[in-house]
């Protein structure tokens, strides 16, 4: 299962990637082309739930990355980072300096195969040690899903909590970045969300990317940990701390306060939702309430719920299809729960359900053009 | 110009990502338009009867290929005592008092003498046809009960099928159904080993009971499968990954000839076995004869010395026969002949090499059956009678600390289940 596009993003070929972002970095007409991460480049980037002081340049997402684990490794002599290409910085630099820091010991490339990869894990973390699995795309973590499904996430209930596999994290770039086709693009978190046992986490920026991966990797759960590859290089957030700190699993953030709609979304998506709140309120003066999940499973209902209570209208957005999309198992939830607070029914905009298409992506994913049309529907209801 | 690879004695350059010798031959892997297929020999130290075979060597002549006359008692009464058991706990679940069995008859020697040669600190990773391991590390016939009735002592807490067994304290990881899957996490168990006795990081020991002289043993992961589960895709990854990694693991094929009703050759594979690929990967490994109880001793012990010392895994293939039905849920008369008459039998083969040895005796064997159909008897009447889990048992462990949704449904549950009490299974208690 070779990806493709792997050596695009490293440090010798970086052009083609590094071309195309260029353009959405230039945000404005070409920001429009690509579901308008143009706002997701700059170092204002949303990240208001760290209330802590900036302590340090702009940091990169996969920057933050790099420093979660340099934490965890640092903190925790047990922990191993390994997968492919790892060893000598990983093709989108998140484990540089890893091995000069830790040894080839416990920073190494494994042979070509996720279930592998996976499989080990599970063996390291059994052994009470602690695992940070990187398997290159999220497109290729399908291999594994044996070993995350019926074994990562069953160990403790199987075994009667003796074995557990809690020390095993698994991180994997996925979602839309413009030119990924079929494998270099899929957002595959609802598969894992269908899976008691299992953590799914799911950044937005740097500051949370490295609060929250510090907080999966210390968990004693399995968590699968996805980044939004779109934003490695180009999501800039001011206020990473240089210290370790954790960003809570299991709580979504209100990442904007407004009373007319709830957005919910996650990763990337957040910041679509945020442009399409911006230009809801610029149209109707509405204001949004955008919501960032940041944990999927287990999710935050409670937040989400209240936010719908006091709104009335609930939008969520993803990537990903939409048949069987987490989006319908927080609709689902909130409808049940809200029922007597809604004022119209909720609303999906998601990815189609096709495959990732190559040509004409930017139809495909859910644009802020998008999900400002389905708040407007739900506003106008 | 030389015309094959023997005569070259110019290597490919160090700078190529293989070493071998220039050769003209066109059709690599034929011979006179003979396909070539290097067949492993099978390691064998008694015959059928159970003497040593000629050329065995003194040690197996005067059984010092044991420690001790004692090791090898305990060697042949265990397997005595796991085929009394089996037989007994198969007819149990024909009598419907637990769901599922498989016994492991005709297997006892490949499981039970290879445990033998594992040291009790090395974990054990199992497929599901090695009850004989726990049995060696000192389970009786009550725990095996235990796990079968799902009741309250099984230490999976009764949610997995009946032999699924498991025990931190024997260092013995708890079974899974799915096929092949423990083989790379073996691998990724064995590293972290390396790395304790190494010295790298400190002990996370899973049996908490060291040993009292403190002295630090090298420890090796044992990891058992059968000749079908080598055709997942993890058995691959293991193998690969063990010798990349330099991982001190054991991998124990039992070839038994059949997985389910599918025979080993030629439906599972074409190629000279299972051991017959362990070169390719890297990884030193022997074919043994599973009904031999002396030779798999005999094998398994240097293979573990060997993984042991240098930090590199071995695979052994043991080659045996499944005796039985696959499971309870299996008739295989409906795909081969009666096993039973194909004269394969390890444990009396066995019991005729310690007769012979002066170890063990016809009344010494009589009294000892005797003495474990009873423990098995007893341990039935007990295992049923022992209450069952609670209904918060099922909530639990999914995740270390139990979730907003699984609390819910916990209490949803309870609720139910006490408006509607019928509903219980007979044992559960309400709480």
């Amino acid at each position: 299962m070779k990806n493709t596009m792997a050596g695009m993003a490293s440090i010798s070929l970086p052009l083609p990637l590094r071309a195309r972002l260029s353009i959405l970095c230039c945000g404005g007409g070409g920001g429009s082309m690509i579901h308008g991460f143009g706002r997701a480049f700059s170092s204002s980037s949303s990240s208001s739930s760290s209330s802590s002081s900036a302590s340090g340049s702009p940091t990169t997402m996969h920057a933050a990355i790099n420093s979660a684990i340099t934490h965890a490794m640092s903190e925790d002599p047990t922990t191993l980072v390994f997968g492919e290409d790892v060893a000598f910085g990983g093709v989108f630099r998140a484990t540089t300096h890893l091995r000069e820091k830790f040894g080839p010991r416990r920073a190494f490339n494994t042979p070509l195969s996720e279930n592998g990869i996976v499989g080990f894990g599970i063996g390291v973390a059994i052994a009470g040690h602690r695992a940070i699995a990187e398997v290159q795309f999220a497109d290729y973590i399908f291999t594994a899903m044996d070993q995350i499904v019926n074994e990562a996430a069953k160990c403790r209930y199987r075994s009667g909590a003796q074995f557990p596999a809690g020390g095993l994290t698994i991180r994997a770039p996925y979602g839309a970045v413009g030119h990924g086709g079929h494998y270099h693009s899929q957002s595959p978190e609802a598969y894992f969300c269908h899976t008691p046992g299992l953590r799914v986490v799911m950044p937005r920026n740097p500051y949370d990317a490295k609060g929250l991966l510090l907080a999966s990797i210390r968990c004693d759960d399995p968590v699968i940990f996805l980044e939004p590859k779109a934003l490695y290089r180009t999501a800039v957030s001011d206020n990473v701390p240089t210290e370790a700190y954790e960003v809570p699993l299991g709580k979504a953030e209100v990442v904007r306060e407004g009373n007319d709609v709830t957005l919910v979304a996650w990763g990337a998506q957040v910041h679509v939702a945020e442009q399409a709140a911006d230009a809801l309120r610029e149209e109707r003066g509405a204001t949004v309430e955008v919501v960032d999940l940041r944990s999927l499973l287990p999710w935050d209902a409670e937040t989400v719920c209240q936010s719908v209570s006091k709104t009335g209208r609930l939008v969520v957005t993803h990537e990903a299809p939409i048949t069987a999309g987490f989006g319908a198992e927080i609709v689902a939830e909130v409808t049940n729960a809200c029922f007597t607070r809604l004022e119209s029914p909720p609303e999906r905009v998601c990815g189609m359900d096709t495959p990732f298409p190559l040509y004409g992506e930017s139809l495909y994913v859910p644009t802020k053009l998008r999900v400002l049309e389905a708040m407007k529907r739900v506003l106008d209801f | 110009s030389s015309s094959s690879s023997s005569s070259s004695n110019d290597p490919l350059s160090a700078a190529l990502p293989v070493r071998a010798n220039y050769t003209t031959q066109r059709r690599a892997g034929y011979a006179g338009g003979k396909f070539i297929a290097p067949v492993m020999q099978v390691l064998r130290l008694t015959d059928e009867q159970g003497n040593p075979v000629e050329e065995s060597g003194e040690d197996v002549l005067d059984g010092s290929v044991f420690p001790d006359a004692n090791t090898a008692v305990k060697l042949y009464k265990t397997m005595a005592r796991l085929q009394v058991m089996d037989a007994i706990f198969y007819e149990a679940q024909r009598q419907a008092r637990f769901s599922f069995y498989m016994t492991s008859a005709g297997e006892e020697a490949t499981v039970v003498a290879s445990a033998a040669a594992l040291h009790d600190e090395d974990v054990i990773y199992a497929q599901y046809r090695e009850q004989g391991a726990l049995m060696w590390r000192g389970y009786t016939c009550q725990d095996f009960a235990d796990q079968c009735y799902s009741n309250e002592r099984d230490p999976n807490k009764g949610r997995q099928m009946p032999i699924h067994y498991g025990d931190k304290h024997k260092n013995f990881v708890t079974i899974s159904s799915p096929l092949g899957t423990q083989l790379p996490q073996a691998v990724g168990h064995a590293y972290a080993l390396r790395m304790e006795d190494d010295g790298l990081v400190a002990s996370r020991r899973l049996d908490v009971s060291d040993d009292a002289a403190g002295e630090q043993h090298r420890r090796v992961v044992a990891c058992y499968f059968g000749e079908g589960a080598a055709s997942e895709g993890d058995f691959h990854a293991a193998l690969n990954m063990s010798a990349t990694l330099d991982t001190p693991v054991v991998f124990l094929c039992r070839n038994n000839g059949w997985a389910i009703s599918t025979p080993a050759w030629p439906e599972q594979y074409k190629g000279d076995g299972i051991a017959g690929r362990g070169g390719s990967y890297g990884v030193r490994s022997i074919r043994v004869d599973g009904n031999d109880a002396v030779a798999v001793y005999v094998a398994v012990s240097q293979a573990r010395a060997e993984a042991a010392e240098t930090g590199t895994p071995r695979l052994l293939e043991l080659m045996t026969y499944r005796r039985g039905h696959h499971s309870t849920s299996d008739d295989s008369t409906r795909y081969r002949g009666k096993a039973s008459e194909i004269a394969r039998e390890p444990v009396g083969r066995f019991a005729a090499y310690l007769k012979g040895l002066g170890w063990w005796s016809d009344d010494e064997d009589e009294e000892w059956r005797a003495e474990c159909r009873a423990e098995a008897i007893d341990a039935l009447r007990e295992g049923e009678s022992v209450s069952k889990p609670p209904i918060s048992g099922l909530f639990e462990d999914v995740y270390k600390d139990m979730p907003w949704n699984i609390s819910r449904q916990l209490d949803e549950t309870l609720a139910h289940a006490k408006r509607f009490p019928e509903e219980v299974p007979h044992g559960v208690p309400l709480h």
